[in-house]
């Protein structure tokens, strides 16, 4: 390839951020800063470019922060948030311990072995989201295969749908893949004969996986963790259908906002502020990836 | 890589190109002679379908949303491409501040003095003159309940009062056995400010905060609040008592019925009087086939026509020439046409302005997370 071209390669990337990113956030923005109005659509200002600069004007003139300001204000707002961080934080704890041990183990097979393990993990995307999602109700119900279960066990019922821990259940579930994967591809690349020299050095075996192996995958822990918390934290689907009426997350509250109040602005401004408190974990991310590129 | 590079962004041009196109042609998809309705699930007779288009030549595209929230977001919005929107009487005023749906045209539509003037009256502080819309079918919110079960717990209690669902010392009776609430802010404050005495449509914060009291009292024994599981809930003898809506729990009803499973499924008006509610036909402002629209009014006007749909919904329909052409069994139930003396006690709710709303539903959010 010229040098000069380079660049060239550079432009996809950033015309997707661009399209896909830059764009809607500044719409929601704008959005976020408007008032709501009985109209089509209903919010105000909206920009009149038939009377140009004075249209330009009479519109910036018109957007607010109201609706921001509105959001301490209120007790609601703030438990949703903090619920939705709090329940995030959980899942993603969960699936740490349930995800290593999966990831440790598929890196200790052989290749082909492996391989077939992989598409083991990413199976269950063949099916779809929502579907995976509704079998957990019927898993979970109160006269459901769980409870049935537990009933020829001879234990008591669980009352897990409708509940805080059936999100719990429903997250963890669904989000395994991409706590498993980040792990497994760290384990996979893992020197072997460094815990051979562990063990050479008279390390035990877990001695061995907390000195060595455990702090060598930390990258993949950080990505999994990431990669599961910030789109778990505003999460909509698998609270609406497992949780009960009194788990409070973020996606029901724009939810509210946007359908049941008609405040778009409000609902804006939630999802920004929600997109500003998950910039620091995405950021992160970002570092943690461009670190493991090169 | 080069040519990689290249190829990946034609590929992009192409999906840009797509994705515009589709934004240009956003919901206005409409073919000749293509009916756009965005209706109530559950909510018109299939078969009546069939038989406009085989009339008609109009081919239908029917789709169906659960609660008014739903469906005026998405009109609000404008450009939804459809050409006839069934709303419920409280919201039209805000639909036609906004300029949402239009005026109608009424020498286009035969068969408009069949409507019955009690509906019309009720729908007048609505849409003054009948300006814009045309109902369709009318309901009341009531308890549902689950006949045997309920005997069994409040023994010689008569179902018909509110505080059947509201007292906490019936509630407590009730509870394990299964209660469940609509999830639906506006219609459970005014069915709650109603059972307190107090206004229905009250403007005065105080009224509201004494109602939130109320729900938030009877919350700890609530299994759910929801909008449309209590129908099969109570079919399948899952739970004893729901706040719903008169033909869903006549739906339900009638699941039992089918599956003879010894599920007896009642609903109450209750004594203290209810709120009654139309839903009505409206024509959104940028409807693509106006005419279509049109031509449909006129075939749901047609009394043979809307009794067949009466009896498919279990909802009284507004057409005074369609009563005696209902299944006797959905026309003489008192439930679905109430008596005069019944009728007497129901109210209408009111549109409620922006910041009022926002407060109910905010008080709402409350008692559903019972913080």
């Amino acid at each position: 390839m010229k040098r000069g071209r380079t660049w060239l390669a550079a432009i996809p990337p950033y015309l997707w951020l661009a399209l896909f990113f830059a764009l809607p956030f500044l719409l929601v923005a704008k959005l976020s800063l408007s008032d709501t109005a009985l109209a089509i659509p209903p919010y105000a200002p909206r920009l009149d470019w038939s009377r140009g600069v004075a249209g330009v004007m009479a519109f910036v003139r018109g957007l607010d922060l109201e609706a921001y300001a509105r959001l301490p204000q209120d007790r609601i707002y703030v438990s949703a948030y903090a619920s939705s961080l709090r329940i995030a934080a959980l899942a993603t704890a969960v699936l740490l311990v349930l995800g290593y041990p999966i990831a440790y183990g598929m890196s200790r097979f052989g290749p082909a072995a492996r391989q077939a393990l992989v598409m083991a993990v990413i199976l269950p995307f063949w099916t779809s989201f929502l579907i995976r999602i509704y079998a957990w109700i019927a898993i979970l119900k109160p006269a459901g295969l769980l409870n049935s279960l537990l009933a020829q066990v001879g234990l008591p019922p669980l009352q897990l749908l409708n509940s805080e821990a059936g999100v719990i259940i429903g997250l963890v579930y669904a989000y395994l893949p991409f706590m498993v994967l980040p792990l497994y591809a760290v384990l996979e690349k893992q020197d072997e004969s460094l815990l051979e020299a562990a063990q050479d050095l008279g390390a035990t075996r877990a001695g061995a996986f907390w000195q060595v192996t455990f702090p060598l995958s930390l990258r993949g822990v950080a990505a999994g963790a990431l990669l599961c918390f910030i789109p778990m934290v505003g999460e909509f689907v698998i609270p609406d259908l497992l949780g009960g009426s009194e788990t409070l997350m973020l996606g029901r509250t724009v939810w509210t906002e946007f359908f049941a109040n008609r405040d778009w602005p409000a609902a804006s401004a939630v999802a920004i502020v929600l997109l500003a408190t998950l910039l620091a974990p995405i950021l992160l991310f970002q570092r943690q990836q461009a670190k493991v590129l090169r | 890589m080069q040519r990689w590079v290249r190829t990946l962004g034609w590929a992009a041009a192409a999906a840009v190109a797509m994705a515009l196109t589709a934004c240009g042609n956003g919901g206005a998809g409409k073919g000749a002679g293509e009916l756009r309705i965005y209706n109530w699930s559950d909510y018109i007779d299939p078969a009546l379908l069939e038989q406009f288009t085989a009339e008609t030549g109009v081919k239908v595209r029917y789709d169906t949303f659960d609660s008014n929230e739903v469906l005026e977001t998405k009109v609000l919005q404008g450009n939804t491409g459809y050409d006839l929107v069934v709303p419920s009487n409280h919201n039209v005023p805000r639909y036609i501040a906004a300029g949402a749906i239009g005026q109608l045209d009424k020498s286009k539509i035969a068969g408009l003095s069949n409507l019955a003037p009690n509906v019309l009256a009720h729908m007048e502080p609505f849409d003054p003159g009948q300006a814009y819309t045309v109902p369709y079918m009318q309901g009341t919110i009531g308890i549902g309940y689950n006949a045997d079960a309920v005997a069994a717990r409040l023994p010689g209690q008569k179902i018909d009062s509110w505080a059947v669902v509201f007292d906490p010392a019936n509630l407590a009776k009730l509870k394990e056995c299964g209660v469940y609430f609509l999830d639906a802010s506006e219609d459970m404050y005014a069915v709650a400010l109603n059972y307190l005495g107090r206004d229905p449509n009250s403007k005065v914060p105080a009224d509201y905060a004494a109602a939130t009291d109320l729900l938030l009292k009877a919350r700890p024994f609530v299994r759910k609040f929801h909008s449309s599981e209590y129908i099969d809930a109570l079919a399948n003898g899952d739970i004893c008592v729901a706040i719903g809506y008169s033909g869903d729990v006549l739906q339900a009803q009638g699941r039992a019925a089918e599956a003879k499973n010894n599920v007896k499924v009642a609903y109450a008006i209750p004594r203290e009087g209810t709120q009654v509610w139309f839903d009505v036909f409206a024509i959104p402002a940028d409807a693509p086939n106006k005419d279509a629209a049109y031509r449909f009014l006129s075939f749901m006007m047609r009394p043979e026509i809307i009794a067949k749909a009466s009896n498919y919904t279990r909802y009284a329909n507004a057409n005074s020439a369609a009563t005696p052409l209902v299944d006797a069994q959905v026309r003489n139930d008192p439930n679905i046409y109430p008596p005069k003396e019944v009728a007497s006690r129901f109210f209408v709710t009111t549109a409620k302005d922006q910041a009022l709303l926002r407060d109910v539903n905010r008080q709402w959010t409350r008692v559903l997370t019972g913080q």
